[in-house]
């Protein structure tokens, strides 16, 4: 155990997957009550990978997203409220209600956005890298995507370009093995991470991607790399969706059987983190309970002021489209 | 001070202000280290003492790989994150392969995070029509980016506009696209040495007139002149006025000219559906109606693929003599036999 990781920063961990998980159960309810408009994609099961890799970074790192990606800022350590408020579309939210589920964005804490186009956004991680480069500020970006956005195009254009500049970018692959309904292995040649070795870069498979720590030590050290100059990592991390594909969505076919749901599930990362934690003499189930029923708070927070806060003005449509805005001849 | 600058020229005197002024302008794209188009090297010979390289170094001046989408969303990235950009894409129709990138993030990101992002960059491609490149390179595509609202689009018609307007795009906190015509390229003028600024979207009038007024774009500015000064000799007296900057338009100034009078004639070298052209006849019909004395006229390249042929390309755009036969036919007076 690396010093870094003392009892605050492990209770920490485990306190921002509780937060994930309660954040995306409380969404998923407010979608069936009609609460939120639309669907969101909820990060419950991922929470382990989600979380790992974003602790590994610091607080003025970078990161981009995907549609599955309310965990992301949160495991960056968004505050909830004004994430709930976006959700819901209120001008509280932390975009001002022009995002919503699948554009979260919460700069304060290096969260660049995500991006509701499946693997758009690893280009700007990438760009991201790039500005801390040629500005020499020590700043680390990662960009997050799914095995289904591991076919994008962009993602090898991106390692690349980083490869090639030794950027420091970490193009971090949760591989959930479905893009929605399509078992990953039969639309992706060969293994994910091998696909790095073309460009020279490190390519990492983390098997058990429920694991807090072995998440976070892959990604801290290709953070501890790509901060020292030595350029990108490609990490991939096995793990599992618990819902379906988007809240409320019925398929006709289940196509995931019923034994492998079931093996993934005895696999609930906060569990096995809980357990960890009282294993090691680290923290107590009391310690542990409380934990857990101040996130409950919290989120009961979040959600009571989702729904207090005002819609937004809906007299300007433009509003900030442009930073210097101009009339329009409408 | 004033000094003779091509149109090329006057781009990289805009940049090697910007470059100057400002530690956060860098410049990226394919081959601009050695300077292959002109423009990173203040328009000196290619690889003489004064290239952008020499100059600003290689952090600030990276060749890229043949890879646009990640030169154009790694641009944004950058812009979102301290940098200010000036990307070079070379030839506009390359801009189609990062359309991902300039559709759903560049021009959708500060808008719908909520005003938290700002992404000052500057991409700058260049229309090849006119010289035999084929269909591939001679694409004239700046109104397929109006239609997405968040990218400011400008498209000099002269050095130094070229140089003014540039320079302002680059000090410009949101994205700019500027569209730079092949064919104004071997264009000179006087331009002022000086730092100066033309803010985006003023538009220029070229040539006072009172009978009718052609508004023209990119490349067919010096034509509509030509065509002004012919008209002029027919006793026709003709307004030409340039945009200049088509997001945002100025359509007072369009307003302004076709009020006085009651003609208009649009050029662009465009295809014409959706065409600048289309949205400037639409301003001035919903408008300016009561001002008009007859039906607008639009002269833009007909909705075809450009041939590759000399014999068969050159017709296609909107030149001098289709603009003042555009302008007597809305006139009523023959045409010259």
């Amino acid at each position: 155990m690396s010093p870094q990781l003392d009892k605050d920063f492990l209770l920490e961990a485990q306190r921002r997957m509780v937060r994930i998980r309660l954040f995306d159960e409380r969404a998923s309810k407010m979608v069936k009550r009609g609460q939120i408009p639309g669907t969101v994609h909820t990060s419950i099961g991922q929470e382990a990978q989600v979380v790992g890799a974003c602790m590994a970074l610091g607080d003025q790192d970078y990161m981009t997203g995907n549609h599955r990606s309310h965990g992301h800022p949160i495991g960056k350590g968004s505050p909830l409220s004004p994430l709930m408020a976006e959700l819901v579309g209120k001008a509280t939210g932390v975009c001002k209600g022009r995002g919503g589920s699948l554009h979260l964005a919460d700069f304060s804490v290096g969260s660049l956005g995500e991006s509701g186009i499946v693997g758009s956004s690893i280009p700007i991680a990438t760009g991201a890298a790039l500005s801390s480069k040629v500005l020499n500020n020590g700043k680390v970006a990662l960009a997050f995507f799914g095995d289904g956005a591991a076919n994008q195009g962009n993602l090898y254009e991106s390692m690349n370009l980083a490869g090639v500049w030794k950027l420091p970018v970490i193009f971090l692959c949760e591989n959930n093995l479905y893009a929605l309904s399509t078992p990953a292995h039969t639309v992706t040649s060969g293994v994910i991470a091998s696909r790095a070795a073309g460009f020279d870069i490190p390519g990492v498979r983390v098997e058990d991607g429920q694991d807090f720590l072995h998440v976070f030590n892959a990604v801290k050290t290709a953070v501890d790399r790509a901060r020292s100059g030595e350029g990108p990592s490609l990490i991939e991390v096995i793990t599992y969706r618990f819902n379906e594909h988007s809240e409320g969505l019925r398929l006709g076919v289940d196509y995931r059987d019923q034994e492998e749901k079931a093996k993934w599930l005895a696999k609930d990362p906060i569990v096995l983190f809980r357990d960890y934690l009282i294993k090691e003499g680290i923290a107590n189930a009391g310690e542990l309970d409380e934990l857990y029923a101040a996130v409950e708070a919290e989120v009961e927070e979040a959600f009571e002021f989702s729904q207090s806060s005002p819609f937004p003005d809906a007299s300007d449509p433009y509003l900030n489209l442009y930073t210097e805005p101009f009339e329009v001849f409408a | 001070m004033k000094s003779v600058m091509s149109y090329l020229g006057a781009i990289g005197a805009a940049q090697r202000e910007a470059m100057d002024a400002d530690d956060r302008v860098i410049i990226i794209g394919e081959d601009v280290e050695a300077n292959v188009y002109g423009t990173t090297g203040a328009g000196k010979a290619r690889a003489a003492e004064g290239d952008f390289l020499q100059r600003y170094g290689k952090n600030r001046i990276r060749n890229t790989p043949i890879s646009e989408e990640v030169i154009v969303g790694a641009a944004a990235g950058a812009a979102m994150t301290g940098l200010r950009p000036i990307v070079d894409l070379s030839y506009s129709s390359f801009t189609y392969l990062a359309m991902d990138q300039f559709v759903n993030q560049i021009a959708k990101n500060r808008f719908m995070f909520g005003g938290q992002a700002s992404i000052p960059v500057v991409f700058r491609s260049a229309m090849f029509y006119g010289l035999n490149t084929g269909a591939h390179h001679s694409d004239r595509p700046y109104p397929m980016y109006m239609n997405v609202p968040g990218l400011k689009i400008i498209t000099p018609a002269s050095p130094s506009d070229a140089k003014g307007l540039l320079r302002s795009a680059i000090d410009c906190d949101d994205p700019v696209l500027i569209f730079e015509a092949c064919p104004l390229w071997p264009m000179k003028e006087e331009v002022e040495e000086e730092e100066y600024w033309i803010p985006l979207g003023v538009g220029r009038t070229l040539r006072e007139g009172s009978d009718i007024t052609i508004v023209a774009i990119s490349g067919a500015v010096p034509e509509a002149v030509a065509a002004a000064d012919e008209l002029a000799k027919e006793g026709i007296s003709a307004e030409v006025f340039d945009p200049r900057t088509l997001v945002p338009m100025d359509v007072e100034g369009i307003m302004k000219s076709v009020a006085k009078t009651g003609r208009l004639v649009v050029a662009d070298p465009a295809h014409q559906t959706c065409s600048a052209a289309a949205e400037i006849s639409a301003l001035v019909a919903e408008h300016a109606w009561d001002s008009l004395k007859a039906p607008i006229k639009r002269v833009t390249t007909p909705d075809t693929q450009i041939p590759f042929s000399p014999a068969l390309e050159k017709h296609l755009y909107p030149n001098r003599l289709t603009i003042a036969a555009a302008a007597r036919s809305i006139l009523k007076v023959p045409q010259p036999i």
